[in-house]
């Protein structure tokens, strides 16, 4: 590895049993500040387990996780996302009783504090209506401010849980599968927002569609049956005899 | 609701409350003044649904306990005001006081704090295990009530209240505590209205929509949670001891589970979080708990699958009837 | 207390044990397969006794009452599930919990319209009355030997039936995984009617055999319920094992809990408290029970 400084997030032999199964396999990464990092690998290669250990809804059984330099490998979820781990889900996790606004807000909240005050309307609250307003308006859902989330279409949910997992101001965001379920234009303007996204914040990516994995990723890492096999930039993932052979399958990938 | 377009949720709001404002008056007028401490009790419920309302309504958390926490309210003004009026010495040192200042903020404290500590063990629980849990804690006070002997057990205990409330309201005019009753009332949805739009009532509601979008945010969500489960405990406590000044009796029935239940029926029949719809369920439920009996003495019957129906085809409540569809969850305005 | 004291408590413990683990046995799996709250399983327990009552009645023989009790409560468990209950299953455990107990209010008062107010005594049945010295010194009433018997069976039944058929592998599988057994392409609707059927079934034995021993009342179902739900939740939502070894406790520590309190010269009332006590205890160590169905 050609980078001197110390990974944004360092994780170091991580291991997660399931009973017989081995769900993660002495896993090492290094997410650097800035990057976008992709893990690809087949069905059941244990994406989704290595995530919810990032973000802490799992606990692994052996390995370490350091996030800016402190081993988080034992915080809970809220801990790791005080500390700027932010994150979106595969089957979307928003509030859907309030509006698209609300929903923002009270992930600005999160990280404005503040959360005994019980007494001023928080709906009238500039400190957290504004910067919610410019973070839907980033991620292109200004015009639905007002809309129940219950009511926005699927790729404008998923959008919005983007934009919710943004106004914690996160140093890192894992995005599991951000893609998924959304039709042809509905991911392409999730394209559009993540390569926006690129270069502004440091991001973990799960992704079935190579097409945008490949032109987005600054690096990858293949993951095959809980290990990682190979991580590179995409040319050389691409290029890789393992991942051809595990993975891509032997020709076109 | 800015200047004088008023919608709908205001109108009734202050129909409602201009409509219970003026019951005694009516009450007087036609002779029915015998009626008003019966008026009184509504109200007192209304201030117990609507604190369960905070937690249910509001936390999704779906406690059947929440009669345990308006019990001990109650308990605690009767065994003060009996102590004073036996002049037996509480624990063998404090005198017992009829003093509602001293009284009625020692149910709020300690029905709280009580809450606190059930909430504690509770909230680590989720789904069914909750919803036993906070019943078989109430089932543990229940308990805890009946074997003080000293205090009546079983039987409960009759006790002799303030005559003065705070040197200005005399108990034994039912029109004056009647409105010192209604004016607790007021204060208390006021004071719950800005609650559940403040940042802890967002953070409360975030809870109930997705506990686990919470955590992901980085809200520590238990101590919320724990912080409104105490809070409602004690509002519960105050209804308590408004309970006990209004009977001059009271017995370990007031916090049988089914109360718990009953408590729960009329917030979901007035329509929960909306904190105004638990006025009109309470309303709605002493009412019908009242003038059912005069049809059929077998009128549970007739309540029960009332119940199962209100459930399958009216769950907004009735004043969720009132708002336009957008509005189904509380705490919007 | 006497040894000889304690013996008898230890086999009364057993007998309300056994009891409460027909109870939770239904109800468990009514929670954790349907992941439904159902208040109204104490109602099934009295309706249960009743019908005991009155066939004992009619037929004059408790032995052919039994099973007919049986069969009627097993009816009127699936028409309610039918009616009532099924729309349940999606709504979310606020409206579970509202219904049901609309449905405890509904059959307290359409027992009292039928049977009438007054309480029924139910006679131990001639073939099992009277007592045998099971311990040198301390007689002990056959029929509440039949009862702890015919609960161990019953208990062993289950445990055939869930260990050892396709019947009680799906039960197993919707316990701890309900989506798993609609993909395994099984009539959801016709397991759920079964396992409901079942429950109010073996609520109904426990109630008829209780009649003899205490008294066929309404709202007899109310305080068993709850001491039910207690079980269920220190055994672990969806778990028959569980259950058993729950039951077991509770029904000792309640037993020994009226017993110990009174000879230290505390209120008995204290008595009613020790299985919440323990309750809390259990759950502020495992929070889904000791023995979690569900992963």
């Amino acid at each position: 590895m050609a980078a001197a400084t110390e990974s944004l997030l360092a994780v170091d032999g991580l291991v997660k049993r399931f009973g017989g199964l081995l769900a993660t396999d002495n896993v090492s990464l290094g997410i650097r500040e800035g990057e976008i990092h992709a893990i690809i690998g087949p069905n059941g290669a244990g994406k989704t387990t290595l995530i919810a250990q990032l973000a802490g809804e799992i606990l692994p059984n052996a390995g370490t996780i350091r996030f800016a330099g402190t081993d988080v490998t034992g915080l809970t979820v809220d801990a790791r996302a005080r500390l700027g781990i932010a994150r979106s889900y595969q089957i979307t996790q928003i509030f859907k009783g309030f509006t698209a606004l609300d929903n923002v807000a009270m992930a600005v909240q999160a990280q404005d504090g503040h959360n005994f005050r019980a007494w001023a309307p928080a709906r009238a609250d500039e400190n957290l209506r504004k910067p919610a307003a410019a973070i839907l308006e980033r991620v292109g859902l200004g015009a639905r401010a007002d809309v129940r989330a219950v009511n926005l279409a699927h790729g404008e949910q998923r959008q919005l849980e983007i934009a919710m997992a943004l106004a914690t101001r996160p140093r890192l965001l894992l995005l599991d599968e951000p893609m998924a379920g959304m039709g042809k234009d509905e991911s392409e303007r999730m394209t559009a927002l993540l390569a926006k996204l690129k270069g502004e914040e440091t991001i973990l990516l799960i992704e079935h569609d190579m097409d945008v994995v490949f032109a987005l990723a600054d690096r990858i890492s293949v993951l095959v049956y809980g290990r990682v096999i190979a991580t590179g930039k995409p040319d050389e993932i691409r290029a890789n005899v393992d991942v051809r052979a595990a993975y891509l399958g032997d020709g076109d990938a | 609701m800015t200047g004088l377009k008023l919608d709908r949720r205001t109108w009734f709001v202050i129909v409602l409350l201009a409509a219970l404002a003026l019951l005694p008056l009516v009450a007087i007028a036609t002779d029915n003044d015998y009626q008003i401490a019966q008026f009184r009790r509504i109200l007192i419920f209304a201030i117990a649904a609507v604190s369960l309302d905070l937690i249910l309504g509001y936390g999704g958390m779906v406690s059947l306990g929440h009669a345990a926490f308006f019990g001990v309210g109650a308990y605690i003004v009767a065994i003060l005001n009996w102590h004073a009026a036996r002049e037996v010495p509480l624990f063998g040192m404090m005198l017992g006081t009829h003093n509602v200042l001293v009284t009625w903020t020692a149910a709020v404290v300690l029905s709280g704090a009580l809450a606190g500590l059930i909430g504690l063990v509770s909230l680590r629980t989720t789904g069914i295990y909750f919803i036993m849990i906070t019943l078989a804690f109430a089932q543990m006070v229940y308990f805890f009530f009946v074997s003080l002997r000293a205090y009546g057990g079983d039987d409960g205990l009759r006790f002799p209240g303030d005559t003065v409330i705070l040197g200005l309201i005399d108990t034994e005019n039912d029109v004056a505590f009647y409105y010192l009753v209604f004016g607790i009332l007021c204060a208390v949805l006021y004071a719950t209205r800005r609650l559940v739009n403040s940042r802890f009532g967002m953070v409360v509601q975030g809870c109930r929509e997705n506990e686990r979008r919470m955590k992901a945010l980085g809200f520590a969500t238990f101590r919320y949670k724990l912080a409104c489960f105490a809070l409602a405990g004690a509002l519960a406590g105050l209804a308590g001891a408004l309970f006990a000044a209004n009977e001059s009796y009271i017995s370990p029935s007031i916090m049988h589970w089914t109360r718990s239940g009953d408590l729960i029926v009329m917030v979901v029949l007035g329509g929960m979080g909306t904190l105004i719809g638990p006025v009109v369920g309470a309303l709605a439920f002493l009412f019908l708990e009242k003038t059912l009996p005069d049809y059929t003495e077998h009128w549970m019957v007739v309540f029960g699958p009332i119940l199962l129906l209100l459930v399958l085809f009216a769950r907004r409540g009735i004043f969720g009837w009132f708002l336009p569809k957008e509005d189904r969850h509380g705490g919007s305005h | 207390m006497s040894l000889l004291l304690f013996l008898e408590q230890t086999l009364n413990g057993l007998q309300l044990g056994v009891t409460l683990f027909l109870m939770a046995a239904g109800l468990t799996l009514v929670f954790g397969i349907m992941n439904m709250v159902n208040l109204a399983h104490g109602s099934l327990y009295m309706v249960g006794a009743f019908f005991a009552a009155s066939f004992t009645q009619w037929t004059g023989s408790f032995f052919l009452a039994l099973p007919l009790a049986i069969l009627a409560t097993f009816v009127v468990g699936v028409l309610v599930e039918a009616i009532a209950l099924r729309t349940l299953y999606a709504r979310d455990h606020l409206d579970q919990v509202l219904a049901t107990f609309g449905l405890i209010l509904f059959f307290n008062e359409l027992t009292k319209i039928i049977w009438g107010p007054i309480s029924i005594f139910m006679d131990v049945p001639p073939l099992l009355s009277g007592r045998v010295e099971l311990i040198a010194g301390a007689p002990y009433p056959i029929y509440r030997l039949a009862v702890l018997a015919v609960g161990l069976a019953v208990a062993l039944g289950l445990w055939w039936l869930i260990a050892r058929t396709r019947l009680g592998m799906l039960i197993r599988a919707g316990a701890s995984n309900r989506e798993m057994v609609g993909a395994l392409g099984v009539d959801i609707s016709r397991l759920y009617m079964l396992v409901f059927g079942l429950g109010a079934a073996l609520a109904a034995l426990a109630g008829a055999m209780a009649g003899p021993i205490y008294v066929v009342e309404v709202g007899m179902g109310d305080a068993m319920l709850i001491k039910t739900f207690v079980v269920i939740v220190i055994g672990g939502i969806g778990s028959i094992r569980g259950a058993f070894v729950a039951a077991v406790i509770v029904g000792l520590v309640d037993t020994f809990g009226r017993i110990v309190p009174a000879q230290l010269g505390l209120p008995t009332a204290i008595a009613e408290m020790a299985i919440y006590i323990l309750m809390a205890f259990v759950l502020f160590f495992k929070p889904t029970g000791l023995f979690a169905a569900r992963a």
